[in-house]
Order: structure tokens, then C-alpha cells, then sequence
């Protein structure tokens, strides 16, 4: 019903605090170390970009924070309580949504289902509301529905009209990218994962979703980070970018400092001083 | 494909299924069902040869000639399989691997004549099939249509004597099934071409009238479908209702049977439709139901007698298969796909061994079951026994209108697409904050529940319960009956257990086909994989599991109307949409 707003909370104006802090995080997979001792932290708000080159451990990192794979180590702290030993579900309803690299959608099911489907753990009716129709199953059921168009809405007409009734698989795959988009809005977070939300776009697209990860923030409350390949937009979105490589932090600073950092360069191969 | 024929035509031969079925007159003097079975094959063979694939820019040609000539090769090389049976079968003493080797088989084949005979006449008769199946691809639609209307009713009502006779003595129509069938079964071969004559008339007038109906309902805006849709929904329930009233007994207890199988396939449609859980074990749960039933209600239940009355019964009983299904399912749940499938097998296994074994016989009396089940006391009103199938069938009927009623609810509804959800992709369910594990677990309860009314009935109608009643096969063919008639669709489903459940029988209930009892997993066999191959979704598809098995195809068809979303195109972004990547 509300949405979370970040300076809606105790802390003082002008002052963040850490809303997600990862400390001295490990993920093994057999002998490789996917992610070596990361501590980082994203406070409410904010934008943070995640950067490195492919196998840094981007996506594993994400794949802690959500529990989909285990943590060999450290810890992962969400609004001062550990998320250690929760499923997945139980982060999610915590408040940490993220979408896919690899999108996945729930390709059968209408565009309007699957961003309805996302407000599961936000809302109650269980079977017994279902079967006697009761008046609460009703409201809740028209608030779901009212709330999955808000949210389709603010993609403006892309994802609206005739397509809302459409299976998801018929949409183009910017659309796809943006209904993963809507899909972790719909669980209501504070804190949403994007992993390379721009991936496969050409420039326009890539531009206008660059955007929208500003209005999330700003509109919404969302604090947000983000695996991105492309330069231009973790230059365009990021408060502060994280650097990863082989699972290891490396740098960390606004984006003129990291791109200028000798060790990104290096782990970049030069590609890094070509963007610049 | 005129020699695959040959072998299914071969195999026909040695199941047995001729010999057995040759007492069955179809058409008085001319035809029995044993005879009936083996010109099928060459007549469908003959057809399917004139099938054309259309495809764009390959031109199709107007069937000609080519199309008899091509049907009576099939059908001979399909007839030809006889003949070389008949030749081989007197000459070499194939005794030994062919059980069902019999003289009369190969009397059967060569029609009392000679073997010479036979393997000529055969040849004969799959090419005359064969080309009959031939010309009646040459036929315009309109009198195709008539053709196989007019086969279809004759034999129809010849196969299906008894349930016509049953009715038309509730009716008070004796004289006119007097006339129409032989003393000995079959039709009289007079009334058959005066049946074909008229039925022939009615499909050329009527049918062109159905079908326009069916496109204007269909084109109807929203509300006023949904009126048309309730007017269906009333006037079915209507005909069930006034139906068995009509009917005889034989009748009504086929009807029982079918609405018992109905209520366990929608119990099952829930699991395996819409949440995805592939339950291999269902019939633990319409065991459970049974047995607690028993126990419950019985006077000569071993260890304790509480003698309950029925209704009062059932709330207990769906309290103990709830938790049953809880028990079974919290393990089971965890895992995905083929696991699951063989786990739940398993655990329906043990349900039946636990109630066959003598560890707990003090309880459930082992092989030799519970006897003497008492009717089911409806509010002191009627008595529900097996003897009156007619109460049955109303009790059933009623139950089996609380399950549509439930499924209906529930899959528009939170829960209902949380299943959907956890059906497509159950990783990224669990990410969008769904707990996969409750609501499959729910979904799992569900069904048992609805298993479990089903049982319950059961019990109170056959009057006793056997270990032996609740095999494996019953799990196989309610399940069978579900992918039939279309899973997630309850409309589906319930045409599914009409047509496999009420014309070939159930697993220890005959059908209206009680002659083909015995080949009758031959045939669930075959339909099902012919139903594989030529319409995966099933019988009446939900228009989402369509989706699921013909996603690209469909994709494919938007795109060819030029209906795809292929992308922003001018709207928002500017001019330069067309970008290239870089």
C-alpha cells in the first residue's frame, strides 16, 4: 500500500544509514573462491554499481545476498539482522528483490499475472478467503491488480494496454528486461539487485532504462545496485562503484576515481583506459 | 506406413482380441465387433495416405485417383500381414511364443475356408478398406461428413446396445430397441441402413448449424459469453440431474463409476494441473479415504468400531487424509521433477502394503480387508448404497460439483498463481518471495482431500475394501485420464474420464465397451501415445498448458501476422529507435 520511502525513517536527515552490509563474505565453490573476504555496504538510497571483468564473482554475490548459494563464510547483514540461514522466499519478503542476467520470466503466464504473482509474500489471502469469495479475498484481490498496473505504468506505455493480457514470452526482449524490472518492484523491497539490467539494448533503450534506474531510486525509494557492463551507464547511474575481480574487492569510489585506478585498468587489460 | 499397419494388424490378431470379441454381433448377420477391429486399421491406413502437409509455397494438389489407388495398396500391404499370419500359422507350430495361438483364431481369419483362402481374401479386404479409405478422401467435406456420421451412428449404436437399450426402457421406448436389435445382440442389418439414411440426413442438415452456433457464441463480447457460458453450465447440470431418473440401473452405475473417477481426476488435477507436481501415488489418498471411511463407519472394523454416521464420518476423514498428505508430501515435496515422481510412486505402494500387511491387520484386516461398510446416511434423508447407484450417482454428482467449485476458486486466485508461478519456474518463484515448499504442500493437501471424498464414496458404495482395489494402476489411469482429457482444464478433465473411464472402464469397473475390458490397458496404451503425438495438451486443453507445449509455434504464428511486439518502434524514444548496436 505505502511504499517504503528512505527519508521516512528515524535517521537524521542528511545522514544514511547502511542498509545492507556484506562483512568479510566467502562463497567457495570446491577450491575456487568465488567471492574472497568482501565486505562492502549500500546505504538507503543509493545507487551502488558492481564492476569487473566476467567470473569476478558479480552475479555469485548477488546469489549470496538472495541465499540461492551458500555462504562458506562471513556474513550478510540487511537493516541491522543477519539474512544468514533464510530461504530465499524469507529474503525476499525481508525486502531485497533482484532480477536475472539470463531474464527469467514466467513466460506463460500474462504480463499482468507475473508482476501480480511478485506481491505473493506481501499479501494474505490464503485458501479459505479463495473459496467463500469473502469481501477481504475481493479487495485484496482488486489491490493486487491495482497495484501490478501502477507498476506496469511506470514503464510508460510499454508495458500497458493490449499487452498486459499477453504471455510473457510474446514480449521483445528490452520489454522482457523491463518486466523483470516490474516483477522485483512488485515485492515491494527496499533494496533491489540488478544484474546487467541493459544487457542485449541498443543505445536508445540502454538510455532510457539508464533513466529509470534514476527514477527508481528517486520516485520509489529504492536503494539499488547494479552489475554493468556498459561503462556509459554505471558512469550515467552509480553513486559509488565496487570493483571486483576474482572475487576480490579491488577498488572502490565514485567513478571518476575508480576508472582511474591503476589496478582496474590492469584487471581490465586496458579495456577500462579505452572508455575513458 | 501400409506395413507398420501390417503389424499392429498382426498383433491385433494374436492379443486374442478378434476371437473373443467374435461373439459380439455389431450388424445382425453381417458383422461382429472381432471382425470390426481388424478392418479399422486398414480403412484409417487408406485415409491417412491422401494426408497432405500444407505448408506455405509448396502447392497442394487435388486429390485424384492417386488417393484410391494409394489407400488400397496401404490397405492390402496392412491386410497383407494377415495373410502371412494365416500362411505361417499352418504351416509351423508357432505354439510355443504365440500364446494365443488358437485354431479358431485362424478359423476366424480364413472364414471356416481354407488357408489359401484366407490369405487372399485378406489382401482383398485391407485393399477394398484401404481404398474406401481412399475415396473418402475425395469427397467434398459436406458429404465426407455425412459418410462418417453415418458410420459412426450405426456403429455407435450397435456398440454401445446396452446403454441404449437401458435408456430406452426408462424412457418407454422398448418396441422401438425391439425392432432395432437381433435377440442375440447387434443391430438388424435393415434398421442399420435406415439408421445410416437418416443420421446421413442429419448430418448434412444439422451439423453446418452447430458450428455456426458454436462461432457466434464464441464471437460474443464478454458478458454476454459468460451468459451463454452459465446457461451451458445450467443446462448440463440439468440433463445430469434428470438423466439418471430415466435411466436403468446399468446405466446409473456407470454414471457412478465415471463420477467417482471424475472426482479423483480433478483431485489429481489440482497436483499434477496447476501446481506441477508430477504424483505418481495418487491412489494412496483415495485409499486412506476408503479405509478411514471403513474403519469409521463399520461394525465389523477389527480394532475399533466408533460406527459413526457417514456425513459425520467424512469431516474425519478429511481431517486424516489432510494430515496423511501432509506427512507424505513434507518429504516428498522438497524434490523436483523425476525424484519427486518416483518418490510419490513409491510412497503410494507403501500406503497399499501398510494396509496388506499383517502388522497392522489388528487394524485394517490385512488381504481380507473390511466387509459389511454400512450405506451413507445423508441427514437421515437417503441411504447411499451400491445397490441403488442412482443415489449414488447424486452423491457423487454433488461432491464432484464441490470439486469443480474448489478448483475453479482457486486457480483465480493468489494461490492459484502462486502454483502457476512455482509450475514454470520454481527457482525464480522462490525469488519473487513465493514459499515454494507451502503452497506446493498445500496443493498436495488439497488433492488428497478431494482424493479422499472420492474414496469415501467409494466405500459406502461397493461396501467393503480390499488392499487389492487400491493398485498402482488405479494412480496410472487416473493419471492417464488427466493428461487424456487436458491437464489443467476441469472441463478436460471431466471429458477425459467420460471417454476413457465410461466407454473402455475403469481399472476394475467395466465401461460401456465391457467386451474390450480385457485389451483395455492395450488401449489406453495406444490412445495415449497416439494422444501424445497428435495433440499433446490433450482432449480439451487449458489454453495456458497449450501455451507451455506450443510456445514457439505460437510465436512464430504472431510473428507471421506481424502481431510481435518487435520492439519500441517511435513511441517515446525518439526517431533514432532503429539505432544500430554497436
Amino acid at each position: 500500500m505505502t511504499d517504503v520511502s528512505p527519508t521516512s525513517g528515524a535517521a537524521a536527515p542528511g545522514v544514511k544509514q547502511p542498509l545492507l552490509e556484506t562483512r568479510g563474505l566467502s562463497v567457495d565453490f570446491g577450491g575456487l573462491h568465488a567471492l574472497d573476504q568482501l565486505t562492502f555496504e549500500v546505504r538507503e538510497g543509493e545507487i551502488v554499481s558492481v564492476i569487473g571483468p566476467n567470473g569476478a564473482g558479480k552475479t555469485t554475490l548477488f546469489n549470496a545476498i538472495t541465499a540461492t548459494v551458500e555462504v562458506s563464510d562471513g556474513d550478510i547483514v540487511f537493516e541491522g539482522q543477519s539474512l544468514q540461514g533464510l530461504d530465499p522466499n524469507r529474503v525476499t519478503s525481508r525486502g531485497i528483490a533482484r532480477t536475472f542476467q539470463n531474464v527469467r520470466l514466467f513466460a506463460n503466464m500474462s504480463v499482468l499475472e507475473n508482476v501480480m504473482v511478485s506481491q505473493h509474500c506481501r499479501t494474505k489471502q490464503h485458501a479459505f478467503g479463495a473459496l467463500f469469495y469473502t469481501r477481504a479475498f475481493r479487495q485484496e484481490e482488486a489491490e493486487i491488480r491495482r497495484r501490478a498496473e501502477e507498476i506496469l505504468g511506470f514503464f510508460g506505455t510499454r508495458l500497458i494496454g493490449y499487452r498486459m493480457d499477453q504471455p510473457a514470452f510474446t514480449l521483445s526482449y528490452a520489454n522482457r528486461r523491463r518486466l523483470e524490472i516490474a516483477r522485483a518492484m512488485a515485492t515491494q523491497p527496499k533494496l533491489i539487485l540488478l544484474d546487467e539490467p541493459v544487457a542485449g539494448m541498443n543505445p536508445v533503450e540502454s538510455a532510457e532504462l539508464t533513466g529509470l534506474i534514476g527514477r527508481l531510486r528517486d520516485e520509489w525509494g529504492f536503494a539499488i545496485v547494479v552489475i554493468e557492463h556498459d561503462m556509459g551507464v554505471v558512469r550515467e547511474v552509480s553513486d559509488r562503484v565496487v570493483v571486483l575481480d576474482h572475487g576480490v574487492k579491488i577498488a572502490e569510489g565514485d567513478y571518476a576515481d575508480v576508472a582511474n585506478d591503476p589496478q582496474v585498468i590492469e584487471a581490465y587489460l586496458g579495456k577500462g583506459a579505452g572508455e575513458r | 506406413m501400409g506395413s507398420i499397419a501390417s503389424f499392429a494388424q498382426v498383433f491385433i490378431a494374436l492379443s486374442n482380441m478378434p476371437v473373443r470379441l467374435d461373439e459380439r454381433l455389431i450388424i445382425k448377420p453381417v458383422l461382429s465387433l472381432g471382425y470390426l477391429v481388424l478392418l479399422i486399421l486398414p480403412f484409417a491406413v487408406g485415409y491417412r495416405q491422401g494426408h497432405q502437409i500444407k505448408r506455405e509455397g509448396v502447392p497442394t494438389y487435388a486429390p485424384g485417383p492417386n488417393e484410391v489407388v494409394g489407400g488400397f495398396l496401404c490397405g492390402a500391404l496392412a491386410g497383407g500381414g494377415l495373410s502371412l499370419l494365416a500362411v505361417l500359422l499352418t504351416h509351423f507350430d508357432l505354439r510355443e511364443p504365440l500364446v494365443n495361438w488358437s485354431p479358431i483364431l485362424l478359423d476366424l481369419l480364413a472364414f471356416g475356408n481354407a488357408t489359401w483362402f484366407a490369405a487372399v481374401i485378406w489382401l482383398v479386404i485391407g485393399g477394398g478398406m484401404g481404398a474406401a479409405g481412399g475415396v473418402l478422401r475425395l469427397l467434398g467435406p459436406r458429404s465426407r461428413r455425412a459418410v462418417v456420421t453415418m458410420v459412426l451412428v450405426v456403429l455407435g449404436v450397435a456398440v454401445l446396445e446396452s446403454l441404449v437399450v437401458d435408456l430406452a426402457e426408462g424412457l418407454g421406448l422398448e418396441p422401438l430397441t425391439d425392432r432395432l436389435y437381433a435377440r442375440r445382440g447387434g443391430v438388424n442389418w435393415p434398421s442399420a441402413v435406415g439408421l445410416a439414411v437418416v443420421s446421413g440426413l442429419l448430418a448434412v442438415v444439422g451439423r453446418g448449424r452447430f458450428r455456426q452456433a458454436r462461432t457466434r457464441v464464441s464471437e460474443l463480447e464478454g458478458a454476454k459469453r459468460t451468459q451463454a457460458n452459465v446457461g451451458l453450465i445450467l443446462l448440463t447440470a440439468a440433463v445430469l440431474i434428470v438423466l439418471p431418473l430415466f435411466a436403468g440401473k446399468l446405466t446409473n452405475e456407470l454414471l457412478a463409476n465415471v463420477g467417482l473417477f471424475v472426482l479423483l481426476a480433478l483431485g489429481l488435477n489440482v497436483v499434477v494441473g496447476l501446481a506441477g507436481i508430477l504424483d505418481l501415488g495418487y491412489v494412496a489418498f483415495f485409499a486412506v479415504g476408503s479405509y478411514s471411511a471403513a474403519v469409521l463407519t463399520a461394525a465389523t472394523s477389527p480394532k475399533i468400531a466408533p460406527e459413526m454416521p457417514w456425513l459425520v464420518a467424512l469431516i474425519v476423514v478429511v481431517i486424516i487424509t489432510g494430515l496423511v498428505g501432509l506427512f507424505i508430501g513434507a518429504p516428498v515435496i522438497r524434490m523436483r521433477g523425476d525424484y519427486l515422481a518416483i518418490v510419490t510412486l513409491g510412497f503410494g505402494e507403501i500406503i497399499r502394503l501398510l494396509f496388506l500387511s499383517d502388522w497392522l491387520s489388528g487394524w485394517f484386516g490385512g488381504s481380507q480387508g473390511i466387509t459389511n461398510i454400512p450405506a451413507a446416511g445423508i441427514f437421515g434423508l437417503t441411504d447411499v448404497a451400491g445397490t441403488d447407484p442412482r443415489r449414488v450417482f447424486y452423491l457423487v454428482l454433488a461432491f464432484c460439483a464441490l470439486a469443480i467449485y474448489v478448483s475453479w476458486r482457486l486457480e483465480r486466485s493468489r494461490l492459484g498463481r502462486a502454483w502457476m508461478a512455482v509450475r514454470e519456474d520454481e527457482t525464480v518463484a522462490e525469488a519473487m518471495g513465493i514459499n515454494t515448499v507451502n503452497v506446493k504442500l498445500l496443493a498436495f493437501v488439497v488433492g488428497a482431500v478431494l482424493g479422499s471424498f472420492s474414496g469415501a464414496i467409494f466405500a459406502a458404495k461397493v461396501g467393503s475394501v480390499f488392499p487389492a482395489s487400491f493398485l498402482i494402476l488405479v494412480s496410472i489411469v487416473i493419471l492417464v485420464v488427466v493428461i487424456f482429457g487436458g491437464m489443467g482444464n476441469i472441463i478436460g478433465v471431466i471429458a477425459g474420464s467420460a471417454v476413457l473411464i465410461g466407454v473402455l472402464g475403469g481399472p476394475k469397473q467395466p465401461g460401456l465397451l465391457a467386451e474390450f475390458s480385457e485389451f483395455k490397458l492395450l488401449i489406453y496404451g495406444a490412445l495415449l501415445i497416439w494422444m501424445m503425438l497428435a495433440r499433446p495438451e490433450g482432449l480439451i486443453p487449458s489454453v495456458r498448458r497449450t501455451r507451455e507445449l506450443r510456445q514457439h509455434e505460437m510465436a512464430q504464428d504472431a510473428w507471421l501476422r506481424g502481431e510481435v511486439d518487435d520492439d519500441d518502434g517511435g513511441n517515446g524514444t525518439g526517431g533514432a529507435s532503429s539505432a544500430v548496436l554497436p
